[in-house]
């Protein structure tokens, strides 16, 4: 009965703080402080033990007070910390700030425990978040909050782009970069300090930085990547609560953090142009090009002897040219062959006239560009051959034509031989 | 009447575009400028030349007003920084800012016209032509919205000389406009400052190739923690005043002897590899 | 052994082995991967408990190690793959095994008897209940034998590779060039920081060894200049934490090792304002110094340099306001001090350089003022 009540109040609340979590974080990520917005959230326990301690009542909006009460202070110290002390590196300071406030907030926590006072309980739910006890009230307060932060960004959005891409160009336009961090820091402390009920202490910096990691891979504007990192902090909210709800075992915080980092993975890997997965595919795509092109040139260049490309060459004397095994020229011949460039039988290779003449451009690219290194560059003729190897694969035919108007047309390359000239279509 | 038109365009001229006054910056509380005094005349380009650690990035962040000096003031026409933001271009230097950020080129000019557009206002579709065009004269408008990181280091650079166009400046400030980049953006990069000083504008940019100092600009600070000298680059950068600067650094000293060398056609193209 | 004695002995052995190591840590600028570290082990440690019953078993040690590297292998990953920034590698990493941790707590609540508040806080209150029992015979409590051997483990590890960690957190370049590879030593490093943490994690909860991985460290650092007296320093912060945070503790009835890992915060707090090189109270009072000395220094090169002769008699303290924008009283303490050294003159609240003080800086320049 009170199951849908209790659930839809879960729901809500969790999305909603994926959703500025997820904004926001954007920002933390970007500024380099996702640590930073860690040691905040451990930060804020303290504060909430003391709101309690120094009032005896538990309403959310004075613990929550106290929470963003430590958390500012936390973050100052962090500042003061690395700034005092000069020597103190900022992941020390935040290394400080996370362990001793947090620590502070356990001593508070267990001496609020072992109070003879009956109403200690219901602290410890700040640690590791707990969704269930949140009420209406709560909501309405998230609310709240949501609207301040969507609104803020909204409308500074530019001068916060400005602060986190170059803020001293920013300074230098007279924009306060010094009161835009400031704004962005509050707007930090308070999702931190909703975020506290739902994740709780130790998981916040997640529900802040995972989405906006993830949504770092999709899109390379600052906007979308804001208004993706929303959707997926939501996304893993709603999933998590859904899939914590549908069982005993899954507590909403974890399983709400595991959602969105099983979404990073995915990102990462599989994300367009930024995804792992299709960058290793065209590194594959290019090292199999050098190879074939590589076989072209050797096939050329043997035939270049008897001046015939077209006779049939066994494969291991190719394995002598490049210390190629065998069976991996093979295959190359194999995909030479099946795009019509090289014609292989059993053990022997030769290239077809249209092979020749993709050949001859491969060549063509590798002497000319040993002619330009050793001509402009003045670079003794036995340095340029490496160099060549490697731009051989990587000029492209309009680079190439160009090149040789700037040469002149040469004929022949520094060691004397002939540069297969340019073929008419 | 006439008279106070031409009192009016005389005064114009001889405010100075930069004037510096008794300057001392210190970083923590070691100084790194002393005593500066210093006024630069329009329509030049200036370079700003001294060795590592001599405090040239440092003196265009404290006319900036990024860093607070310890003492003395800064004139930008003859007027506080503040009361001259929009006279004022800006170039950081490269490094300073995460070329992995989320932005495109086109954005990143942009950036150069929010003094202009002001608190809560969005750009408009007329400040994104005004961008374009900015682009287009460092030759990177075909570049508009790619990725700044999948821009090399030389196309970087001329975005950040697109965003300062794009301030329309009468005075622009590079930090190392010339460092870390290809032979075609200092072709670029030099076509553009060029331009800056026919429409009059005044360029003062840290350089650090000594080899380019005569070629490129017109008037040289020379600077080491104090202002060793400044004045027009043919009576001023003189192999004396270079010493001065430099003091006994053999290595930088003979480049500097080079430098002055007349030089041989070839050897600067076989350096551009 | 009685309880505080075992409790405290407990407490200082994890403290001191995790500022030993934390040492290297803090001074490679590494001390969020520690912290890190000590939260992603949690999922090895219930993996290595459902095989093994015990927390502190070799088995639990091998299998949260691993993990442990695990952690360091992924932040690095991830960073290089050139997707993430390092920080953000780290922030999404912990979290993400942290949770699965406390999930498979969850799951398993039948077989494991962890509590997550546990894994927090510890258990170090009880720790002279678990003897650690041979042959009928008991030795003495389970947890001395487990901190002191992570301790000797420690110990060791930093006595063998002294001078590799000194040579690779000061300058990796070099460790590299003369064929020390950091790479080695870094996941060195890391293998000694997991097992570390995860042998501490029982006794002490993840709080105290976070903290004492860093805090004493970082307080050592504000107070000595040299690698051997830090890391002595860090150890004796370290013990003496766990000693006044058990009295602490004790006397407000609380967590023990929240208690410790609070006092440690306490003498960083000591050290950051009262360290007599680098506290925050030596720095104001050098940097005061030094301001008044360049206000001499700038007084000195301003009546050289722009006072000719005839108005050097004319030049008043009130112009020197003006023109730097300094308070009278500033002016009149670098008069007052300069003309004690017989640099300056001042007469009629005018001032002028001396004959020996236009001499003095003609030879010395600003250097002048360094032995006056």
């Amino acid at each position: 009965m009170g199951i849908s009540y209790t659930l839809w109040n879960v729901l809500l609340g969790a999305t909603l703080l994926g959703l500025v979590g997820g904004v926001l974080g954007s920002f933390a990520l970007l500024r380099r402080q996702s640590l930073l917005a860690d040691a905040l959230a451990h930060a804020a326990l303290p504060g909430v033990c003391l709101a309690f301690l120094l009032t005896g009542q538990k309403s959310p909006g004075l613990l929550l007070a106290g929470a963003a009460a430590t958390g500012v202070l936390g973050a100052l110290c962090v500042i003061l910390i690395v700034r005092g002390s000069q020597l103190i590196k900022e992941d020390s300071a935040i290394g400080i700030v996370l362990s001793v406030f947090f620590a502070f907030g356990i001593v508070l926590i267990t001496k609020i425990q072992r109070m003879p006072s009956g109403n200690q309980s219901g602290l410890d739910k700040y640690l590791f978040g707990q969704v269930a006890t949140l009420v209406t009230e709560d909501l309405w307060v998230m609310c709240g909050i949501i609207a301040i932060v969507v609104t803020t960004v909204a409308v500074f959005f530019k001068e916060l782009r400005l602060l986190c891409f170059d803020r001293a160009f920013g300074a230098s336009l007279g924009f306060p970069m010094r009161g835009l961090e400031v704004l962005l820091t509050c707007l930090l402390v308070m999702v931190v300090v909703v975020g506290l009920q739902i994740v709780g202490v130790v998981l916040m910096v997640s529900t802040l930085v995972t989405p906006a990691a993830a949504a770092r891979q999709w899109t390379d504007r600052l906007g979308s990547m804001i208004l993706v990192s929303g959707v997926l902090g939501m996304f893993g909210a709603v999933t998590g609560v859904l899939l914590s709800s549908a069982s005993d075992s899954l507590p909403p915080g974890p399983t709400i953090v595991l959602v969105s980092s099983f979404v990073l993975v995915l990102s990462i890997l599989f994300a367009p142009r930024r995804g792992i997965l299709w960058a290793r595919l065209r590194e594959r795509a290019v090292r199999l090009r050098i190879r074939r092109e590589n076989l072209l040139k050797d096939l050329y260049t043997l035939g270049e002897r008897s001046q015939s490309w077209t006779v049939l060459t066994p494969l291991h004397t190719l394995t002598a040219m490049r210390g190629q095994p065998a069976r991996e020229l093979r295959k190359n011949s194999r995909v030479l062959a099946a795009q019509g460039l090289a014609m292989l039988s059993g053990d022997e290779v030769r290239l077809t006239e249209s092979g020749l003449q993709a050949a001859e451009k491969v060549v063509r690219k590798h002497r000319l560009w040993e002619v330009y290194l050793t001509r402009r560059l003045e670079l003794p003729t036995d340095h340029v051959h490496r160099d060549a190897e490697a731009m051989e694969h990587a000029l492209t035919d309009d680079a190439v034509e160009q090149l040789e108007e700037r040469l002149g047309s040469p004929v022949l390359d520094p060691h004397g031989k002939p540069i297969p000239p340019r073929i008419r279509p | 009447m006439q008279s106070t038109a031409s009192f009016l365009s005389g005064s114009k001229a001889s405010i100075p575009p930069l004037e510096v006054h008794d300057l001392t910056v210190a970083y923590r509380t070691q100084p790194v400028l002393w005593d500066i005094d210093l006024s630069l005349p329009e329509g030049y380009l200036i370079a700003i030349v001294g060795p590592n650690g001599a405090g040239k990035s440092t003196l265009l962040k404290a006319v900036l007003g990024l860093l607070r000096p310890l003492t003395g003031s800064v004139k930008i026409y003859g007027a506080p920084y503040a009361q001259r933001r929009s006279w004022v271009g800006y170039v950081p230097q490269r490094e300073s800012v995460d070329w992995d950020f989320p932005t495109s080129a086109l954005d990143v000019v942009t950036m150069g016209l929010y003094g202009r557009i002001g608190w809560f206002r969005r750009p408009s579709q007329r400040h994104t032509d005004l961008a374009y065009q900015c682009l287009e004269k460092v030759g990177m408008h075909d570049f508009a919205l790619r990725q700044i990181s999948q821009l090399s280091g030389g196309q970087q650079q001329r975005v950040f000389l697109a965003r300062a166009l794009a301030q329309e400046a009468r005075l622009y400030l590079m930090d190392e406009p010339f460092a870390g980049i290809d032979a075609t953006t200092e072709r670029a990069v030099l076509t553009v400052l060029q331009d800056l000083r026919k429409e009059g504008k005044t360029v003062v940019a840290v350089h650090h190739d000594l080899q380019t100092v005569a070629e490129y600009f017109d008037y040289v600070v020379l600077l080491n923690m104090r202002l060793v000298a400044a004045g027009p680059v043919g009576t001023t950068f003189t192999q004396e005043n270079l010493q001065l600067t430099y003091g006994g650094r053999l290595t930088v000293l003979s480049q500097a002897a080079e430098a002055l060398l007349a030089q041989r056609p070839g050897v600067k193209e076989a350096e551009m590899k | 052994m009685n309880a505080p004695l075992t409790i405290i002995l407990t407490g200082a052995l994890v403290a001191a082995s995790c500022s030993l190591v934390g040492t290297f840590l803090v001074l490679r600028k590494m001390a969020l991967l520690g912290d890190a570290i000590s939260h992603a082990v949690l999922p090895g440690i219930v993996i290595a408990f459902l095989f093994t019953n015990s927390l502190a078993s070799f088995p639990a040690l091998v299998g949260a190690s691993v993990v442990g590297i695990a952690t360091v292998f992924l932040v690095e990953a991830l960073h290089r793959s050139r997707r993430l920034y390092e920080d953000t590698s780290i922030g999404v990493v912990f979290p993400a095994l942290f949770s699965l941790g406390v999930i498979l707590v969850s799951v398993y609540a039948g077989q494991v008897h962890i509590d997550t508040d546990c894994v927090l806080y510890g258990e170090i209150g009880l720790s002279n209940l678990d003897e650690w029992i041979v042959g009928g015979k008991s030795l003495g409590p389970r947890s001395i034998w487990v901190t002191g051997g992570v301790m000797l483990f420690d110990l060791l590890f930093v006595l063998a590779f002294y001078k590799e960690l000194k040579l690779v957190s000061f300058d990796p370049d070099l460790a590299a060039s003369i064929g020390y590879s950091p790479m080695l030593v870094h996941y060195l490093l890391m293998t000694v920081v997991s097992i570390t943490v995860v042998a501490s994690f029982e006794s002490v909860g993840s709080i105290l060894v976070v903290a004492m991985l860093v805090v004493p460290p970082a307080a050592a650092y504000l107070l000595s200049a040299q690698l051997i007296n830090m890391i002595l320093i860090a150890i004796a912060i370290a013990v003496a934490s766990s000693a006044a945070g058990y009295a602490f503790a004790r006397s407000v009835d609380c967590s023990i090792a929240g208690a410790m890992a609070f006092s440690a915060g306490l003498f960083f707090l000591a050290a950051f304002f009262a360290s007599p090189r680098n506290g925050l109270v030596a720095r104001i009072v050098l940097r005061w110094r030094l301001r008044e000395r360049l206000t001499r220094q700038l007084l000195l090169l301003h009546l050289k340099a722009r006072v000719t002769v005839e108005e050097a008699r004319t030049l008043q303290p009130e112009d020197l306001v003006v023109r730097f924008g300094w308070s009278r009283s500033r002016i009149d303490r670098a008069v007052r001090r300069l003309r004690a050294n017989g640099l300056i003159e001042s007469s009629g609240g005018r001032l002028w350089l001396t004959q020996a003080g236009k001499a003095a800086l003609d030879r010395e320049g600003t250097a002048v003022l360094a032995h006056r």
